[in-house]
Formats: C-alpha cells, structure tokens, sequence
C-alpha cells in the first residue's frame, strides 16, 4: 500500500461486498418470488440475473431477496420491486432476458417498465 | 469475485465455537452446495455479536434475520425454506425481533441492543475478522494512511489527548499522557506494546476484539509507534485463547502482504513490525512491569514503579503498554475526530466502555455502552433481569481487583470515578450479576481463593496476607467466626492494600473490603448467629422440616442418602442435623414445600 488514494479505492471496491450487511431500511428491494411454483416456471435464473446484474453495474442500495408464493401462481416467475415512499411494482411471467432492461429503466432511472408489470397483463 | 445475494454470518467467537458453530458453517456450506447455491450465498465467520446466551446465532442479510441457539438439524430448513424459497423460520428467531404483525425488527431495535453504542466493537459481528478486505470496506487502514501522510506524530498525540480516552485495561490512565511521556523519553529504541492477556474470571471483552476485528489492533499500535517514535511492536496474549491467536497471526501475515506492517508504509519511509507473544496465563502477567518481565524471557513478576515503561519499559527502553480495547479506540478517533469521541461520556471518563455481563442475568453476553449508563439500565433493560424473576442483590465489576456495587446504588451512572468513589473499580469490564441466593461472604472467598492462586509470591504482603486472609474468610464461612476476627480482617485488608509491590496485592482485598462495608449485616450473621442468611454456606446451612406441612409420605426419607430423616409413616418426619450432610436432595424429592433450608 502506497498512498491513501490506492486504499480509497480499494476500499471503494471492497465496500459492496459488506454493504449488505448495513441498515438498509432507505434500500430498493427486488423480490423475487421463490415459492414451489416459481421455482417450478423458472424463477431461479431470474433470481441469477438480478443478482449479476446488479452487481456489473455497482448498484449500491439494490437488495435482491425471495418471498413465497403471493397466490398468483400462473403468473409466476414474479418479481415486486419496493422503494421507499413508491407503490410497489409486481412484474408476471418474468425472463432473464427482461432482467436487463428492467434493472436499467426502473432501478437506475425510476421508470418503472410498464408492459412488464401484472397491470399490463390483465388488460 | 461476483457478490452474493445473501449474506449468512455465523459466529465464530469462543461462546459460539464452543457451542459448535463451526460444524453449522460445514453444514450450511454442504447443504448450498447440494442445492447449487454456492455461487449466491456467502456464509461469513464473523466474531462475537454480543448476544452470548443465544448462541449459535446465524444472522442472514439482507433481511437480518437474528437466529438463536441453531443446531445443525436446523440447517436443512433454513436453506430450503429460507434461502431457496425466502420463507423467514419464524421459530428460530430470537423472539424479541419479532414484532406483533410478523415483521421483524431490526436487531439494533432491540433492548439489548438499543442502548448500546458500539465503537470498539462495531465491527465484531458484521466484518469476516480473517478477510483484510472486509475491514478495508470498514474504514480500515484509513486512520493509519491519514495518520503517516498528513499529521506530525505531537498532533496525533493531541488528538489522543483531546479525546479524553482513558486506559480501558483498569486503571483508566490518560492514553494521550502515556504517549505523551514515551514521546518525551529519549531513546533510539522503542516499543509498543498490547496487552491482551486478560484474566479476570467472566472477562472476555478483549478475546472478542482479537477475534471479532484483530486488524483493528495492528492498526493503532502501528499508529502508536508513528506517535512515539517506536518501530516494533508486541501483542502479549494468553495461549489460551487460540481463536484470537490464529486470527492475529492471518492479520498481521496480511498486513504484511498489504504494506500495513514492515517497511516504508504508505510510502512514508515509515516502518513498522508486529510480533505476538503468547503468555501462559499467569493473572499477575496482566500488569504491566510484570507482562514486559515476562516478553523479554523471565519468570513474569512485577517491579516497583518508577520508572515507568514509558521512561525504562521493555528491554529497557521507553515503551507504551494499552490494553486492547483502548486501541481498539483510537483508529475512529483519528478518523472522526477528538471532539466527537468527547461528546460521549462523562466529564472525566469519555467514550463508550465494553462490559462482559455475566452471572445471574438472561442476556448474557458482550455490551458497549457509552461511559454514564447507569447499572439499573444495564441489568435491567440490556440485560433483561434476573432469571427467574428473582430480585438483584449486587455487581461485582473490576473481578478480583474490583468490589461489589448494592442494589441501593444501582442508578450509579457508571465511569471510572464513580466506581472507585463507591469502593469498587472499572477493573477491565467483567460484570458480575448476583441475585438474592448469592452469599456475599462466599463471593469475596471466590475471588480471594483465586488471588492466593494467582499471586506471584514475590511480596510478602500480598504472598502471605491474601493467604491469611482467605483463611479468615474460611473461618466465617465455616461458623468459626467472631466479631474480634472480622475487626483482624478489615486491619489486614488495609495492611496488604498499602504494602503490596503491585496492583495485583494492592487490589486483592477490595471484595472483601466492600462486601464487608455493604453487605456487615451477613457476615455478622455468620459470625454472630453462625447462620449463612442466602443459604449457601453449607456448613452454617439447616435442613428443617416443617411440622405442620409435612404428610408423613416417607418420600424424603427415601431420598436421603445417608438416612438421616427418620419418622412414621403419615406422621410428620424430622431431620437428624447430626447426621445430614446438606445436600439437599430431601427438598428437591418433598411434594409439600415442607422442607427449609434455615
């Protein structure tokens, strides 16, 4: 070690790592749910994409977590997003493939991806 | 390396250890693997997150789940149900977070952690203690490149003494004015020293440091040596506590690797080397001359002071010596500043104190508290009472150095000079509850049984004094005792206070002085009416059956081992004194509550 500066940004790297472990009552949570019938219509990759995705863009304040089944089973994979002082956004029949574009435009920018949610599907 | 989901810290401090935690990590990790959760879920072995008396606790983030007194049976369900499905095991919770409505309550909500301010110990519990990275992300190292790269050793002197802090191994010594003189003393040779030899019976706060955060240790004395002047430093701790040993050997290889310790750190020209010495537990080695008698080779006894170690320590040259909860201050207070580790505490004793609450308490376990909380929210509120509801009687803190504190004193804001003032001391934090079944006279013989053990024998006074005096106290307990004997006693007390070479003699007869000046009353009853009024004292103890309660069902007279209870049957029975050896298995056996102990 050499100079503050190379510990800063070792520290910088490093501080994800132990982020969790913090109060995060100020964090966004992305649920996914992991009950028999999500695991069953494919939550687990799901769950994984959050998971990578998350953390290749550095997202400090994003806990991605699993719930049981909210009753909607032929819905499943589902996933609510909760942000403090927001209503909480429940996205059906979720994909890997949808992971990316929800985590840019709801997560990163506060748009929640509307043909996604359960209210675009009912209609 | 990718970044887990889910975070599951198991303790690994001696508490949990010894109630297996560590087979719960090799379970926990075989059943992930099984279930292909490896990649996702991390399992961490953190040190001691304070809540002893529940242990094994796992803790899962995010969520913060705080499980208690986990088997490995339980494993299987935490993974299945928690980790795969997210379905929290609501009964292994510990049950104060758990609100009304199901929710759980952030563990720092709740009454034993609520009052509590963790600056010594903020990161036992949270960080990995055997991954340098982990303290990195906590700041760590952080105060140390401040230190080397921007402040003139005099002005981390000043901060040190600015903060207030006060030596947290006993003595609460000004840490800054320890500095200050080792600073003064000329020598192109110095040391740093760190006590970790911690011996008082129920005393475990600087174990959990060592093994909770040991980087935390390296750091300040590194700090320390800038300050003084000193290029090597020691770590005196106890080879019995070999968690703490192995971890301080993976962080200082760390430090190493990292540039923490050797040469040219930061690249400031700066060097600077940590060794560990392993003590072999004598309790006298915990003072200061005594413990640097000992690190240079010698049979560890003290010597009389001056000079002081700051002037001629180890080797002969000017040496500082903290206890390790005092530098386990110093790196936040360089980083947050003098001012606000002053802002907590009282006027004289700044800062936050870790206390071992041990004894007749439910929560047992590791408390911070900021200096100035009285002992009645201590028992009462982070401890949560007294099992079995019964009442408080006293707190012995500073161990065999220390004195017992009544229940009449029991809203003392706790520092430094209240304690000495009421005839105890703040001693390195052990916390003894006792409840209204615990015989004062027979906790001050514990602790004078345990000095005469422990005295190094190089002094007459406290070689042959504390002696006597246990055999005075063996007298008491065994209904010898008489007015004129305890009158000898509180002379001899003042004797070995006043002549002993160090603090071990000097401090020896503080539980018998203090029990003596609150708790009189019992040792006149053992002297005077030859009765032991708690009930411990076995020889001054009587089984008495009482006659109108008794149904003459022979049960009692069949459980005695040595038949001394004789009667008809459905007449009342009584107890041959002469014969009972007070075991008391004829009250355990009787349906009735006949039977007494008087």
């Amino acid at each position: 070690m050499k100079s503050l500066e190379e510990l800063a940004a070792l520290r910088e790297r490093m501080k994800n790592n132990v982020a969790m472990r913090q109060d995060n009552s100020t964090a966004t949570r992305v649920v996914v749910g992991m009950a028999t019938c999500g695991i069953a219509a494919g939550a687990r990759p799901v769950l994984t994409a959050f998971v990578e995705e998350v953390n290749r863009r550095g997202l400090k304040d994003v806990v991605v977590t699993q719930a049981g089944c909210i009753g909607m089973c032929k819905l499943e994979p589902i996933v609510e997003v909760f942000q403090p002082g927001k209503e909480k956004v429940t996205y059906v029949k979720m994909t890997p493939e949808k992971v990316s574009r929800i985590v840019t435009e709801h997560l990163v920018n506060g748009n929640p991806v509307t043909e996604y949610t359960v209210g675009a599907y009912m209609e | 390396m990718a970044i887990a989901r889910t975070h599951i810290l198991v303790c690994g401090g001696t508490g949990c250890s010894s109630s297996h935690s560590q087979a719960l990590i090799d379970e926990l990790n075989r059943e992930l693997e099984e279930k292909g959760l490896l990649g996702e879920v991390q399992v961490i072995k953190t040190g001691c997150f304070g809540l002893c008396a529940l242990g094994p606790v796992v803790v899962v983030y995010p969520e913060g789940c705080f499980y208690s007194h986990v088997t490995e049976a339980d494993i299987p369900e935490i993974v299945e149900e928690h980790i795969l499905k997210g379905r929290i095991v609501t009964r292994l919770l510990y049950q104060e977070t758990v609100v009304d409505d199901k929710t759980i309550k952030n563990l720092n909500h709740t009454k034993f952690y609520e009052k509590q301010h963790r600056v010594a110990l903020r990161n036992c519990g949270v960080i990995n203690p055997e991954n340098i990275d982990e303290y990195i992300a906590m700041d760590g190292y952080e105060a140390l490149g401040r230190v080397l790269t921007q402040m003139t050793p005099d002005e981390v002197i000043q901060t040190i003494k600015d903060s207030g802090l006060r030596g947290r191994g006993g003595g609460g010594f000004p840490t800054g004015q320890k500095w200050f003189f080792a600073r003064q003393s000329k020598g192109d040779v110095k040391y740093v020293c760190c006590n970790a030899d911690e011996g008082d019976p129920g005393a475990f706060m600087d174990r959990s440091v060592l093994e909770g955060d040991p980087h935390v240790v390296l750091e300040a004395m590194t700090i320390a040596g800038y300050a003084i002047g000193a290029h090597q430093g020691y770590i005196y701790v106890r080879a019995e506590y070999p968690i703490a040993i192995h971890r301080l050997e993976i962080a200082i290889k760390q430090a190493r690797e990292y540039g923490f310790l050797g040469n040219d750190i930061f690249g400031t020209g700066f060097a600077f080397d940590i060794e560990l010495r392993l003590g072999s537990g004598a309790f006298v080695c915990g003072e200061e001359t005594a413990l640097m008698t000992s690190i240079e080779g010698h049979r560890g006894e003290p010597r009389p002071r001056p000079p002081f170690p700051a002037v001629k320590g180890l080797f002969g040259v000017p040496t500082i010596l903290n206890n390790v909860e005092t530098w386990a201050n110093i790196p936040r207070i360089i980083l947050n500043g003098a001012d606000w580790f002053a802002g907590m505490g009282t006027e004289r004793s700044k800062g936050t104190k870790v206390f071992c609450l041990v004894g007749k308490i439910n929560n047992t376990g590791l408390v911070e508290i900021p200096m100035g909380t009285t002992l009645r929210e201590i028992v009462e509120d982070i401890g949560g009472c007294i099992p079995n509801g019964k009442k408080f009687k006293a707190a012995q803190t500073g161990g065999p150095s220390g004195g017992c504190i009544p229940a009449s004193l029991i809203d003392t804001p706790i520092d430094y000079d209240n304690l000495i003032a009421i005839g105890s001391m703040m001693g390195s934090g052990g916390l003894i509850v006792m409840d209204e079944d615990t015989c004062m006279v027979d906790i001050a013989k514990f602790f004078l049984e345990f000095t005469v053990d422990e005295s190094c024998g190089k002094c007459t006074p406290c070689r042959v004094g504390t002696r006597r005096l246990l055999e005075m106290l063996e007298q008491i307990t065994s209904g010898n005792g008489t007015l004129e004997l305890l009158r000898e006693m509180e002379e001899l007390c003042y004797y070995i206070k006043a002549n002993s070479l160090c603090a071990l003699g000097q401090s020896a007869p503080n539980p018998v002085l203090s029990t003596l000046h609150y708790f009189r009353d019992e040792y006149e009853a053992h002297c005077v009416e030859k009765r032991c009024p708690a009930g411990v004292c076995k020889k001054l103890t009587r089984f008495v059956i009482e006659e109108e309660k008794c149904k003459g069902c022979t049960a009692c007279a069949r459980a005695c081992p040595v038949n001394a209870i004789i009667g008809e049957v459905r007449k009342p029975h009584h107890i041959d004194p002469e014969k009972c050896i007070k075991c008391g298995a004829c009250m355990e056996t009787c349906r009735f509550n006949a039977i007494v102990k008087r």
